[in-house]
């Protein structure tokens, strides 16, 4: 699917277009652990968490990941943006909580 | 062996937001190089493990990184409080980090055990006290 229809599902705001919104993703992980991100992910675009600090984008610069998906509300500060900007990583805000999110994804096709 | 780029990082103690410059720098000057995507995954992990764990665990240390043409070769050194037992440190799960660690997302215990997965060479020294010395190398694929 794309970035758009992540967006469009997740009821999300948009942060920041580090890739394009028609950037096709596949696959998706979830975590607040970003240790855990870094031992079990493979080649997931598409990460989804509810930990707001910059230490989530380098996680996902670090894993090639072109998305965050930040739920429960979280809004990344200005300096996680302007980094996720810089790393080519788009940033997305959903009201959604972590099992909502996932379960709406995962439903229309984004698989682990 | 012909080698490409030394470089060297002062990783700052205490401070988390700034944690993983060094591997970011390193991550980008690989891609320049045009190393192999999949090899520099691994390097970024390894590498961003290692810094997180100075940050966390050893007020910061140095990081000294030589590129080749068929391998990568980091050394992390932190005059750290050292590690007192490193089988048990190496178990997946286990961690001494504090809550406020895992608050951010880390101290799951998954540090060391994947830059041992995510590297070829993988050696530990350390002492209690004095700090801890770890050797990593990448060979590229």
């Amino acid at each position: 699917m794309k970035i758009r229809e992540i967006l469009n599902l997740l009821g999300g705001k948009i942060l920041c277009e580090g890739v394009s919104l028609d950037r096709d993703v596949y696959s998706a992980c979830a975590s607040d652990m970003m240790s855990d991100v870094l031992a079990f992910v493979k080649d997931q675009a598409v990460l989804i968490t509810g930990l707001c600090n910059p230490q989530v984008i380098r996680t996902a610069e670090m894993m090639d990941m072109v998305c965050v998906v930040f739920v429960r509300g979280k809004v990344p500060d200005q300096t996680m943006i302007d980094l996720a900007q810089e790393k080519g990583i788009t940033l997305i805000a959903s009201p959604h909580r972590m099992f909502a999110a996932c379960g709406l994804l995962y439903s229309a096709g984004l698989r682990a | 062996m012909e080698q490409c780029v030394h470089l060297e990082f002062e990783v700052a103690g205490n401070n988390f937001a700034q944690a993983g410059l060094a591997s970011d720098q390193v991550k980008s000057t690989l891609k320049k190089l045009g190393i192999d995507p999949q090899d520099i995954r691994r390097v970024a992990i390894a590498m961003y493990e290692g810094e997180i764990n100075m940050v966390i665990h050893a007020n910061g240390g140095r990081a000294y990184v030589d590129i080749f043409v068929d391998k990568i070769c980091i050394n992390l050194i932190d005059q750290g409080k050292g590690i007192e037992n490193i089988e048990l440190a190496m178990t997946p799960g286990y961690s001494t980090a504090p809550d406020d660690v895992r608050a951010l997302g880390f101290g799951a215990g998954m540090g060391l055990p994947n830059m041992k997965k995510y590297t070829d060479v993988f050696n530990i020294e350390s002492e209690v006290g004095k700090g801890t010395k770890v050797e990593m190398e990448i060979h590229f694929r």
